[in-house]
């Protein structure tokens, strides 16, 4: 049953099959991704015609690569505006909450914990038109009032900043009220009592506790935020973040060159994860 | 905003909803499908947790949890492309199938309700399986010994022991699974036919091609309700605390 007892071994090479088979297709698709986009042909198909780097590299006419491609280059560095831009923001806001909630005891802690909440469970769509419908109206509202115009109110990338920032904040709380409340608090009071105010035993004493989780909350912030599609998709104006140009290319057809842009996401997703996880371990011991 | 007409306050928005068809067949239709894809996703996750965290060796198993997660960090998007370059008319499998000659002709295996909801079951995974390995992990091995030694059955054991302790995590899996599911657009959109329908789309289509954004807002609305009615539900019959079992 469990591995301190006595096993049958069909049992065990049962389960064994079974895991294997979920990793086999856990990365089929991943792995066919990576491998076509060094596949020498216009389709992202088989039959294989050989190796090339021209989905890379190639500087067309035929054949444009992905550092030649202007519409997806644009894309991705308006993503990584977006991404930064909101993992900055949300990473700050997220901590300040999460010592706001673990550590103060104020009226209505409980609602507002709730409400704080509440975007985890509230699909992305819904976020997303809700945005838009508010900034809309009140954008219309100071419009028609005052006679200003408001741009930040107006789909662009502030208000997919924004609009980003509303949910992921609320997971690099959770993230970082993990942490906190595992912190020793006689820690903060040994170091006042050897006369660090406020602000100094915050700075060396808990921040220097927390930054693992602080580090792993803004990963995953900038990960959550490149790759959101669901709420992006009403906010954008015309310079469209990646997921969204990328989707238009999916579902229309286009050159393995979408695969190349798969292969450089995932590897350097890969490649953060690991380190994620390599940092967490070494913290551990 | 739901309310509003072109006359103030109105009803009309959801009047359109229960009178035609094609909108209330796609609303059960997503909340049936999502329910199912939640259950699948449960019956696939919880030998797999169960494995990693009490049978494989400790010493793969922190490597098994890295592999686990990897494929979770690349992007939705990216995950259903891989799918569709898999199983389309010209993919990679019908290739290797004709090839062995299992196949006379490639055959479309894209743009159906089954390779739609797979594709569902493989996006969500992850949170499922992750809560309930937290739980897993936790549930003492002599428990499970001392069953096995007074003479308790594996089902036995599963149904007496490990299913009601880890209900916690199947539950917030199964909450998180589902909103997911409920609220994917991509997933639906890319690998469904033209008949599976998903209700989120109708959203985005009234919102962003019809520009109906009041019709849109009402749709939405309604999403937001059903799901908080149904996660309502579950708590109820299984009877868990949401704050519990949302920590």
């Amino acid at each position: 049953m469990i591995r301190t007892l006595p096993n049958s071994k069909s049992y065990l090479s049962g389960f064994r099959l079974f895991t294997l088979l979920y990793f086999v297709f856990l990365f089929a698709p991943l792995v066919v991704t990576m491998v076509l986009a060094f596949n020498n042909s216009m389709f992202p198909s088989l039959p294989w015609k050989g190796f090339t780097l021209d989905w890379f590299f190639g500087e067309g006419p035929e054949k444009i690569g992905i550092f030649y491609d202007k519409m997806n280059l644009r894309a991705i560095a308006t993503s990584f505006k977006v991404a930064i831009s909101v993992s900055i923001l949300s990473t700050i806001i997220g901590t300040m909450a999460a010592f706001l909630f673990e550590q103060e005891d104020f009226k209505f802690k409980g609602a507002l914990y709730f409400l704080m909440i509440a975007p985890l469970v509230i699909p992305g769509v819904i976020l997303g038109i809700s945005i838009l419908l508010f900034s809309n109206t009140a954008g219309l509202f100071f419009e028609n009032t005052f006679g200003i115009d408001i741009k930040i109110l107006r789909p662009g990338f502030w208000l997919i900043v924004f609009g980003q920032f509303s949910f992921i904040t609320t997971i690099v709380t959770i993230v970082v009220s993990a942490r906190l409340r595992k912190f020793d608090r006689t820690l903060e009071e040994a170091a006042s009592n050897l006369g660090a105010n406020r602000f100094e035993v915050i700075w060396f004493i808990t921040l220097q506790y927390l930054k693992p989780s602080i580090i792993g909350g803004a990963a995953i912030a900038f990960l959550l935020s490149f790759e959101n599609f669901n709420t992006t998709t009403f906010l954008i104006s015309s310079r469209p973040t990646l997921p969204i140009i990328l989707y238009h290319q999916v579902r229309d057809g286009s050159t393995p060159v979408i695969n190349a842009i798969s292969f450089i996401l995932i590897v350097s997703a890969s490649i953060i994860a690991v380190a994620n996880l390599y940092y967490r371990k070494k913290e551990k011991k | 905003m739901s309310f509003q007409g072109r006359s103030g306050f109105t009803l009309e928005n959801y009047g359109a909803f229960l009178t035609e068809p094609i909108y209330w067949l796609t609303f059960v239709r997503t909340a049936w499908y999502s329910i199912l894809v939640t259950c699948i996703v449960l019956i696939i996750a919880l030998p797999i947790a169960f494995f990693i965290t009490k049978v494989v060796n400790l010493r793969i198993q922190g490597a098994l949890l890295v592999l686990l997660l990897v494929p979770f960090w690349t992007s939705e998007l990216i995950r259903v492309y891989g799918w569709m370059i898999l199983l389309r008319e010209s993919g990679v499998l019908n290739h290797f199938l004709v090839g062995l000659g299992l196949f006379k002709q490639p055959k479309e295996m894209l743009y159906n309700d089954i390779t739609m909801i797979m594709g569902l079951v493989y996006t969500s995974m992850l949170f499922m399986i992750i809560p309930i390995i937290g739980v897993m992990e936790s549930l003492d091995d002599s428990l499970i010994e001392a069953a096995y030694d007074l003479g308790a059955k594996k089902i036995a054991i599963w149904r007496e022991i490990i299913i009601p302790y880890s209900m916690p995590g199947i539950m917030s899996g199964s909450i998180i699974v589902f909103m997911l599911v409920l609220g994917s657009y991509l997933t639906p959109k890319l690998m469904g036919g033209k008949y599976s329908l998903w209700f989120t789309e109708q959203i985005y289509n009234q919102i962003i091609i019809y520009f109906n954004w009041n019709q849109g807002a009402a749709f939405g609305f309604l999403l937001l309700v059903l799901s908080s009615l149904i996660i309502w539900v579950a708590l109820k019959l299984t009877k868990q605390d949401f704050r519990k079992v949302i920590k």
